[in-house]
């Protein structure tokens, strides 16, 4: 038996060395449940001393859902297996105008691509990442060695548990294609890329882009793959934003879009959210303007940005649960701190950030976070005039514990489009996971991609 | 035993309603065989879904309040080709809608419609809903205002078999249809047909068209149905 991971102990405990736990059994090929990647619990029990396990009985539902159980590896055939980034250069030479003024000559755009396109191209879902995200959505990078992200060794792509073979985007019927935004750091042109008239990186001569723009190069993008339509496009959060933004500028080429956790607009606290981990990149000593290839970069500052950042990702009682108030006591306390569990987590986090992320991207990426209003965009501040644009299927879906973009404001958003006579689906999932959950409910997640996608071309007008 | 009692009774259950006069003895005891959980078989399910079918004209807008697994959009949808949206609280009909290709919003109706601009729908569709909600007449009037016509269904409490369960039973009903007690109900609103007749007269509403079930069929309400339908469909409008 490889591993397992205690979620539970039943007490009372059984006397001896041996307890009942309530377990996620690490994957294993003798237990066929988890080789399929469902996640659920067993019961077992398990030697406290040399964590040797015994007895697997499955439970069912007796527990509150948990995180995925284990990776699908790339071999599992529920897995895309391995997969490989693919660059395209969108506009080479000829000059693309940005909307806020500024233009980029050379742009490269970085994307991945699973499953096959159909004969007649009527089957591709465009999936759209958010903040930190990437192109690598499923799968596991063969690359990334070669690519110097590290952080994709250990990992499968952000959304695997959802995109694959048999899973809720069936890569055996659907096309799956996933670009990396400009401005980002991960392949596609950013700041930290070579002007090709200078010779050197960017950095802050880089033009400020939008989300509006990066759903334009996406569509060049797909214009270059020979894609006319999508069938659905999908993202959550920054990401659910360009999947309205898809929706709005390009109606026809729109059958259905989902809106994960995103509203038409940042509120005013995500806006200052933001401000902070803005401006902590910007104060670190190294910063330096964005001048900072090839030297220490502004690395605290970055960090600072990720651990506040990552706060309104989670929520309160997420992370009361996660956490609680669990400490590592101290013998000689310290005013400096640093023992709660949830304060090494977040440093964690934020120093996993640093080695995987570009503070200029950071900068340009929240840059275009906060500005984007699909309302000031397309309807003259109204959202109802502007939802009148819209000719796809809508899917909005928001979660209960969502502190950065609200129930409230999604609902809005479905409103809207009801308002401006367009049939809707509004969702509302009960979670604790926050503003993240639509990573990690994969469950209700799951469900909701796959029969909204997968859904007739019904009588709906 | 039970028939002499009645026979006795029958003179006071007279004298307490009216209507039961129109009722025979052989009725009474045949329900009362059943008391304690009124028989109200007969009544096909879903049955209202046929008649609204029936009233509402291909590609009229139609808001489909408490809509469930969207079975009745869907079949609209499909038939009369409508621009439909579907209203539903409970996750099991959300998911069941998305899986049928039913647009629908997850709100909760007690919080009222004010999002709906005013005429922005031909038909507001209320079926088996408004015993449910906390503040029935608001969203009846909401209805009207949102939708040109309102079509409400609900169970009629005015059924005489239910009305004697009560009598005899001395216990709130509990029927096939609405298999609850009292306690763990979410119908909080019981009402009659006559109540709902009552608000219409009152706030100068039109009834224009009116269906039961009653007597084993689905039929046009007629006057004294009160007594003798088990469910009601009507299409009011201002």
């Amino acid at each position: 038996m490889s591993s397992c991971k205690i979620l539970d102990r039943h007490p009372p405990a059984i006397p001896g060395l041996w307890q009942y736990c309530t377990a996620i059994v690490g994957y294993c090929p003798l237990v066929c449940q988890v080789r399929t990647g469902t996640c659920t619990p067993y019961v077992v029990r398990v030697n406290l001393a040399t964590s040797d396990m015994a007895e697997i009985t499955q439970t069912q539902n007796a527990l509150p859902r948990v995180r995925r159980v284990a990776d699908d590896p790339p071999d599992s055939p529920r897995s895309v297996g391995w997969t490989e980034g693919k660059s395209l250069r969108i506009v080479d030479g000829q000059v693309l105008a940005l909307e806020k003024g500024g233009s980029i000559s050379a742009i490269d755009v970085e994307y991945e691509m699973y499953g096959k396109l159909s004969k007649a191209k009527d089957n591709v879902v465009l999936i759209c990442h958010a903040l930190s995200g990437d192109a690598h959505v499923a799968g596991w990078d063969k690359n990334w060695e070669q690519t110097g992200r590290l952080y994709r060794k250990k990992h499968p792509g952000w959304w695997d548990t959802v995109i694959g073979p048999g899973k809720a985007i069936d890569t055996r019927k659907y096309c799956v294609v996933c670009p990396n935004v400009l401005g980002s750091c991960y392949g596609t042109t950013g700041p930290a890329s070579i002007n090709p008239a200078t010779g050197k990186p960017y950095g802050l001569s880089f033009p400020v882009v939008t989300v509006s723009d990066w759903v334009k190069v996406q569509a060049l993008l797909l214009e270059k793959l020979g894609i006319e339509r999508v069938r659905c496009v999908i993202g959550g959060s920054l990401g659910g934003q360009q999947a309205l933004e898809w929706a709005l500028a390009y109606p026809e080429r729109v059958e259905r879009a989902i809106v994960f956790a995103a509203a038409h607009r940042l509120s005013t606290q995500g806006v200052a959210f933001n401000a902070v981990g803005r401006r902590a990149i910007m104060t670190d000593p190294h910063f330096n303007q964005g001048e900072y290839y090839g030297r220490p970069g502004p690395d605290h500052g970055l960090a600072v940005a990720r651990m506040m950042a990552h706060i309104t990702y989670l929520s309160e009682e997420g992370m009361h649960q996660k956490f609680g108030r669990q400490k590592k006591e101290s013998d000689t306390p310290s005013a400096l701190g640093g023992e709660f569990e949830v304060e090494s987590y977040l440093r964690y986090q934020g120093q996993s950030f640093v080695e995987r992320f570009d503070a200029n991207s950071y900068l340009y990426i929240t840059w275009a976070m906060n500005h984007y209003d699909a309302a000031d965009r397309w309807g003259g501040g109204d959202l109802v005039e502007t939802c009148k644009r819209l000719k796809s299927k809508m899917l909005v879906c928001s979660f209960s514990s969502d502190w950065l973009y609200t129930p409230e404001q999604c609902r809005q958003l479905a409103f809207a489009m009801c308002r401006a006579g367009r049939p809707v689906n509004y969702v509302n999932v009960p979670s604790n996971y926050g503003h993240d959950s639509f990573l990690v409910e994969q469950e209700p997640v799951g469900k909701l991609l796959e029969s909204f996608i997968g859904g007739e071309e019904g009588g709906e007008r | 035993m039970m028939r002499k009692n009645l026979e006795t009774l029958k003179p006071l259950l007279e004298k307490m309603d009216p209507a039961l006069s129109k009722v025979s003895m052989e009725e009474i005891v045949a329900a009362m065989g059943q008391a304690g959980e009124v028989e109200l078989a007969g009544a096909p399910s879903r049955w209202e879904d046929q008649v609204i079918e029936k009233i509402i004209p291909k590609g009229a807008r139609v808001l489909d309040l408490g809509c469930g697994e969207g079975e009745l959009l869907q079949r609209l949808l499909r038939s009369k080709q409508v621009l439909g949206q579907g209203v539903e609280l409970a996750p099991e009909g959300v998911f069941g809608c998305v899986a049928r290709g039913v647009p629908v919003l997850q709100i909760d109706l007690d919080r009222g419609l004010k999002e709906f601009p005013d005429g922005s729908f031909d038909y507001v569709v209320l079926e088996e809903t408004l015993q449910t909600l906390r503040r029935p007449i608001e969203l009846l009037q909401e209805m009207l205002r949102v939708g040109k016509r309102g079509i409400v269904s609900f169970p009629n409490f005015g059924f005489w078999k239910v009305r004697l369960d009560l009598l005899l039973g001395g216990r709130m009903p509990v029927t096939k249809q609405l298999p609850f007690r009292w306690h763990d109900t979410p119908n909080i609103h019981l009402l009659c047909l006559q109540d709902f007749l009552d608000w219409v007269h009152q706030h100068r509403v039109k009834v224009a068209e009116a269906h039961v079930f009653a007597e084993g069929k689905v039929r046009k309400m007629q006057e004294g149905d009160n007594l003798y339908a088990q469910q009601c469909l009507l299409v009011v409008e201002k």
